[in-house]
């Protein structure tokens, strides 16, 4: 354990009974990091920054907006117009929606691409799968809101596949509105629920820190860390890497914010709500369209709405349909390559799900969304394992990251740990 | 290398490396700044709000010795249309021992309407007074229920725990009979 102690008399007498400073040097200053992270473990705490900004910007905006279907349109336009910097804060507000999939989904991606899901970071992972699925349900209702074309329409779409289920689909479809469509209870319920679910994410998000915090973070090359010599203090080492990250990523966000605010949203929203009127073409935002591209891909139903969750429920148990023992696609040549195939087909999946439903469009859906599932069901758990030879593992991180046992530098960075 | 590529002023680099976390510590202060000011101007008024800030009142149907009260701000204004002896008596009190000394002529641009806001100093009731059969108070002009604070018929605070004179708002006469709030 570590030694540390405030020097502030009065910060040493509050953590003497309550141990809060011991606790953030402990888990943010001494915390012991590998060595040798890149710029792909920076995405975490991007993803962090993004959920706080979308909870301040969100605080603010429902300051100023009406959750009732006669204003809630006039009310955001309002924002826009007459609020001061209101613009400024709904702009944040729906580009950073889109930087926190952006974000999280390279974090996702990262996590597949180093195995950081193995044991014993399963839980790690299984955490991660339910931030992005409340992020899912908390983006949706967000959409909803501003009650334009879009959002009325998305939210009758989106609520409808409940109706999917046997027997208990159309009572649920009800339940779920209030009513017999999509009306005022509904956008209540979705923007009392929207105003809650970030809380429940931040929630989830501190469970996730502490399952990382338990082994650490992974590495690029995949092996534990066995010593000092394998990690550098969390500060100021991946602080200011984290912060200079911070700073590339927000100049990305203003050439977004200031330059094209609605490159990806779409125009029909900015029609009021018509529920007598569907707009010609209907598609989601573009972080759900992979998903979007699954369901219309079954002709059928209630085996679209399946397919549809069970390409995020199946998330949930890679880290058991992954047998190989090797974390880091750096060291499996096979799965390196089909990682980069997955990859490609999830962006093909998404540029799929924004054309229309029709030929050749449908029958390509299938095709991708078959792969997709033949990646996680049969290629991970029964071909690699058996035809995949993995390259040797460096005996540790110092080595791969030093090139060879050059026994001068693990000392000295031995010293500096202690 | 590194030693030698970059000349410093003390030899491991001390000062350099002191400037550099100052002047990114300084610039991250201001970015912060620049955000958090557009955040928080956003919970002040907006300009639609703003542009309902005056309202105007027609006199002409206000009989002496009434009242009216009209909505400014969201708060209640009140005019009286006062009566001779109202003014006069208003008018006598200049030197009494005012908690808050003001002429009656200081608060009024014509003598027989007077204009202030309904608003109590003290904690922000409504006084009563306007409507017929409410108390006035000792003075003849409002009488404040939630503390007890007397105001006179010159809106001043004469008795209770009001620490000023009713807010004369900003107003003008359009015409003989119209006024303009704000």
């Amino acid at each position: 354990m570590s030694t540390f102690k405030p020097k502030n008399p009065v910060a040493a007498w509050i953590d003497h009974r309550l141990p809060i400073f011991t606790f953030l040097n402990h888990e943010m200053n001494e915390y012991p990091t590998p060595k040798n992270l890149n710029y792909f473990w920076n995405f975490g705490s991007l993803a962090g920054v993004a959920l706080v900004t979308m909870i301040v910007t969100g605080i603010l905006l429902a300051m100023q907006y009406t959750p009732h279907v006669d204003y809630a349109f006039s009310s955001v336009e309002r924002i826009m117009r007459d609020v001061n910097s209101g613009w400024l804060i709904r702009y944040v507000h729906m580009n950073m929606a889109s930087f926190f999939f952006i974000v999280v989904y390279i974090h996702m991606l990262r996590g597949l691409y180093y195995g950081s899901y193995k044991e014993p970071r399963e839980l790690l992972w299984q955490l991660g799968v339910l931030i992005f699925l409340l992020m899912m349900a908390t983006a949706f209702m967000g959409y909803v809101l501003p009650w334009g074309q879009m959002s009325f329409w998305g939210a009758t779409v989106i609520t409808n596949l409940f109706s999917a289920l046997p027997i208990v689909g159309e009572p649920i479809v009800t339940w779920l509105w209030g009513g017999f469509s999509v009306d005022n209870p509904t956008l209540n319920r979705f923007f009392a629920l929207h105003y809650l679910l970030p809380f429940i994410i931040a929630a989830v998000v501190v469970l996730h820190i502490v399952a990382l915090h338990r082994f650490g973070s992974n590495n690029p090359v995949g092996i534990d860390m066995k010593g000092p010599q394998d990690s550098i203090p969390f500060h100021p080492y991946y602080t200011l890497k984290d912060a200079f990250g911070l700073g590339v990523f927000f100049m990305a966000f203003a050439v977004f914010l200031f330059w094209a605010p609605n490159y990806m949203g779409h125009p029909d929203n900015y029609i009021p709500a018509d529920p007598l009127s569907t707009p010609a073409h209907i598609v989601p935002e573009w972080y759900f369209l992979p998903f979007y591209a699954i369901l219309r891909a079954i002709p059928d139903k209630l085996g679209g709405v399946i397919a549809m969750f069970g390409a995020i429920a199946i998330l949930f148990v890679l880290p058991w349909l992954d047998r190989s023992k090797v974390r880091s696609a750096n060291y499996r040549p096979l799965y390196r390559f089909f990682f980069w195939i997955f990859a490609i087909n999830g962006i093909f999946l998404g540029w799929l799900g924004g054309q229309p439903a029709e030929e050749p469009y449908v029958t390509m859906s299938q095709i991708a969304t078959a792969y997709y599932f033949f990646h996680f069901l049969i290629l991970l758990p029964f071909i690699l394992p058996r035809i995949e030879k993995t390259k040797p593992l460096p005996a540790s991180i110092s080595e791969a990251v030093m090139g060879g046992g050059n026994a001068g530098q693990p000392a000295q960075a031995m010293e500096k740990a202690e | 290398m590194a030693d030698g590529a970059t000349p410093v002023n003390s030899a491991d680099g001390e000062n350099r490396r002191e400037f550099l976390y100052l002047a990114a510590g300084a610039i991250t202060a201001v970015g912060a700044a620049g955000v958090a000011w557009p955040f928080i101007n956003s919970l002040n008024p907006s300009a639609d709000v703003l542009a309902l800030a005056s309202t105007e009142v027609d006199l002409s149907q206000i009989e002496v010795g009434q009242s009216v009260t009209v909505t400014w701000r969201g708060k209640p204004v009140f005019i009286r249309h006062r009566t001779e002896d109202e003014i006069k008596q208003a008018e006598g009190d200049d030197g009494a021992g005012l908690v808050d000394p003001q002429s009656d002529e200081s608060r009024v641009i014509k003598p027989e309407w007077l204009v202030v806001v309904g608003v109590c100093t003290h904690l922000g009731c409504v006084p009563l007074g306007q409507k017929t059969g409410e108390s006035r108070g000792d003075y003849g002009g409002w009488f404040c229920p939630c503390h007890g604070s007397h105001y006179d018929t010159s809106g001043r605070i004469r008795k209770g725990p009001a620490p000023l004179n009713l807010l004369v708002p900003e107003y003008e006469f359009l015409n003989d009979t119209n006024v303009k709030i704000g």
